[in-house]
């Protein structure tokens, strides 16, 4: 019998789910070796199937997802989260740091319609997460090596590495140190590639905090390149605004 | 819940009598509060926040922040700015595009339950969609680094410029599937699609000299001819308890923005060689069927294709990938042709470049009423009278054909059909 395997949507932009939409033959290739039980935006839909591989993607905002969830959980034997939403809150996640009751009587003309949490946050907050890739969007190469590897009964290798050591490898120049562009690339996880120093930016962490991040350090180097401690803030308090590492660092320098 | 769109929403029905008594498209895509989250954010965060808004269309995002802020801090382009950003948007049309007829509208057609079922008996038609779509991806990475949240663009322009020769690559393969894209368009102008006419009103933007993308006015079928900054005069959003999207109208009335819309609206606009091959394909445009969007979906992948190459022939490196300027206060306004259609942003910005307040006005929410508006119209012509599920798959064919990105709008089809 073939691996059952689902994906499942929260509240995110999609754009995780395309690591499997963009791989064009190997979706065919993948569709050969699985039965694809539940992905709604490829078509099939079935929350209650147990399936051998659960993907998520996306964060919890509301009470019906809180439930959802917990389903998805006991139907899956095997879950990954994909992408910074499903891991640590996401962009969206921004909301745990404000009132986010204003925000929705701002954005909407009947708030009473809207039924959401005042927070955003990732799944290891309420169920057990078997492996996280993170990533904003998730590197589709890592998302098709994971699938390869638990096919083979192989745990998934994640990188932990920071951006800056494949930023070295690929022999680009510090962005930073030649021209004084801030760059999260020391306290970055890798897997993006480095595109950021590539074109001559300073990365803007969207992979979330590496190994043993010395955030620290970080943020009193941006403040020698002149950044203020609310900009300081914004830099850790961005895309990964849940991952504690970064959580930590941005409350930090935001009271400073 | 409805399949092959993206993002989560269902369909309630309530028939009495023989007549549609209600037809609520409810989405329940959750709110993530894009526009508050901007507050306070500078303006370099800006093209990288909105980005995320749509995981399948970063790239309109993208470029209609970095317009309105161009025009904020009085910032003009120069012609390689200006050229890139039009390269840019076509790979995200071609992406786009292809991955809704291939992946999310054709099994309809055919009748699969999806793209991977279809591709057992259609292989070399799905593969050459595949193609199609990965080399859309390939124009975005190009630019880009990436196709999905792309890091190249910035207010002003690019980060840096690609090399003549990654242009030269991408050219080559770019022209060996020239043909393909024509294919495509006589493909999908074979499709047996139902004949249904409707009245509807035509939003798209239109340029004096090109085929719209990044710039233009806003013009309808009916005679509006407006500056984007007039948009919050002619049009209003409404909010109402079955969604979590906004309703736009415009004059009171749902209207269509997207690709029939444009195509309806810029035939005179496309190059002798598109016009050619849309007649040979035997579908006259204008349009007043509605499923005939996926055809306009087609001739724009082509049309994409056509104007890439003539773009990539013509690269040199620039002087500057990116303008010169320095941060102002002020209000801005950019309106461009996002995949689905009109994707109008407004921002007020400090002296200091940082965001007061942003309105971001995306296509699908502009289609919403439009769509409910289709389903009345298409299901009485269809006739009540069939089973559920019959019912069903019409309302997620009628749905799909809007491409409706309901993230963007702020997934489907749970059909909830109530007989009395």
């Amino acid at each position: 019998m073939k691996p059952k395997i689902a994906v499942h949507k929260f509240a995110s932009c999609d754009g995780c789910q395309l690591a499997f939409l963009n791989a064009g033959e190997d979706l065919l290739t993948l569709a050969g070796m699985v039965d694809i039980i539940h992905f709604t935006e490829a078509g099939p839909i079935d929350e209650e199937t147990e399936v051998d591989i659960a993907f998520v993607e996306g964060s919890i905002t509301t009470p019906a997802d809180c439930n959802r969830i917990q389903r998805i959980r006991k139907n899956s034997r095997y879950l990954l989260t994909i992408g910074a939403c499903a891991t640590a809150g996401g962009l969206q996640a921004l909301r745990n740091f404000a009132n986010a009751k204003e925000w929705v009587a701002s954005v909407y003309a009947a708030p009473e319609y809207i039924q959401s949490l005042a927070t955003s946050t990732p799944i290891r907050e309420h169920v057990k997460v078997d492996l996280e890739l993170w990533g904003c969007p998730v590197s589709a190469k890592q998302v098709l090596r994971a699938v390869h590897d638990l096919l083979f009964g192989v745990t998934p290798k994640v990188e932990l590495d920071k951006v800056c050591m494949e930023c070295k490898r690929q022999r680009h120049v510090c962005v930073m140190v030649s021209k004084n562009i801030p760059c999260m690339g020391p306290v970055t996880r890798t897997g993006c590639g480095a595109i950021c120093p590539q074109v001559g930016r300073g990365c803007y962490a969207c992979f979330g905090p590496a190994e043993n991040s010395n955030t620290g350090a970080m943020g009193v180097w941006l403040q020698g390149l002149g950044l203020m401690p609310e900009a300081i803030a914004k830099r850790f308090l961005f895309i990964n605004s849940e991952a504690p590492e970064f959580r930590a660092a941005g409350t930090q320098w935001k009271s400073k | 819940m409805l399949a092959r769109v993206e993002g989560e929403g269902a369909l309630e029905l309530s028939i009495k009598d023989g007549k549609i008594e209600k037809l609520h498209l409810r989405i329940f895509e959750p709110p993530r509060l894009f526009e508050k989250l901007l507050e306070g954010r500078p303006y370099t965060d800006v093209i990288d926040i909105v980005a995320r808004i749509c995981g399948i269309c970063p790239v309109a995002y993208q470029m209609s922040a970095a317009h309105a802020i161009d025009s904020i801090f009085g910032v003009n382009v120069n012609p390689w700015v200006r050229t890139m950003r039009r390269l840019m948007y076509c790979g995200e049309w071609i992406e786009s595009h292809a991955l809704h007829i291939h992946l999310l509208a054709a099994p309809d057609y055919f009748g699969f339950e999806n793209v991977v079922a279809m591709a057992k008996q259609y292989p070399d038609e799905v593969r050459r969609g595949l193609l199609l779509q990965s080399l859309g991806n390939r124009l975005l990475r190009l630019l880009g680094g990436r196709s999905v949240h792309p890091v190249g663009v910035c207010v002003g322009g690019f980060y840096s410029a690609p090399s003549v020769d990654a242009v030269k690559t991408l050219l080559k393969e770019f022209k060996q599937a020239l043909p393909m894209a024509e294919q495509l368009v006589r493909w999908t102008a074979a499709f047996n699609l139902p004949d249904d006419q409707q009245l509807f009103t035509s939003v798209a933007l239109c340029h004096p000299h090109e085929y719209p993308m990044n710039e233009g006015r806003i013009v309808s079928s009916s005679g509006l001819d407006i500056a984007i900054n007039e948009y919050q005069n002619y049009f209003t959003e409404t909010h109402v308890p079955h969604s979590t999207a906004l309703y736009s109208h415009f004059n009171g009335q749902p209207y269509l923005v997207g690709p029939l819309a444009r195509l309806n609206l810029n035939l005179g606009k496309l190059p002798s060689g598109v016009r050619q091959l849309i007649t040979e394909s035997g579908i006259a445009f204008p349009s007043n069927n509605m499923f005939h969007s996926v055809i306009a979906r087609a001739v724009e992948i082509y049309y994409a294709f056509v104007e890439s190459i003539r773009i990539m022939e013509q690269y040199t490196l620039p002087a500057a990938s990116c303008m010169d300027f320095s941060p102002k206060a002020g209000v801005g306004y950019g309106c461009t042709e996002a995949p689905r259609g009109i994707l109008w942003h407004r921002y007020e910005l400090d002296e200091k470049g940082d965001v007061v307040k942003a309105t971001i006005i995306p296509p699908t929410s502009q289609n919403q009423a439009r769509i409910e508006q289709d389903l009345q119209t298409s299901l009485m012509s269809f006739g009540l009278d069939h089973g559920d599920d019959e019912l069903r798959l019409r309302c997620e064919t009628v749905i799909r054909n809007y491409d409706p990105c309901i993230s963007c709008a702020t997934h489907f089809l749970k059909l909830r059909v109530d007989r009395s």
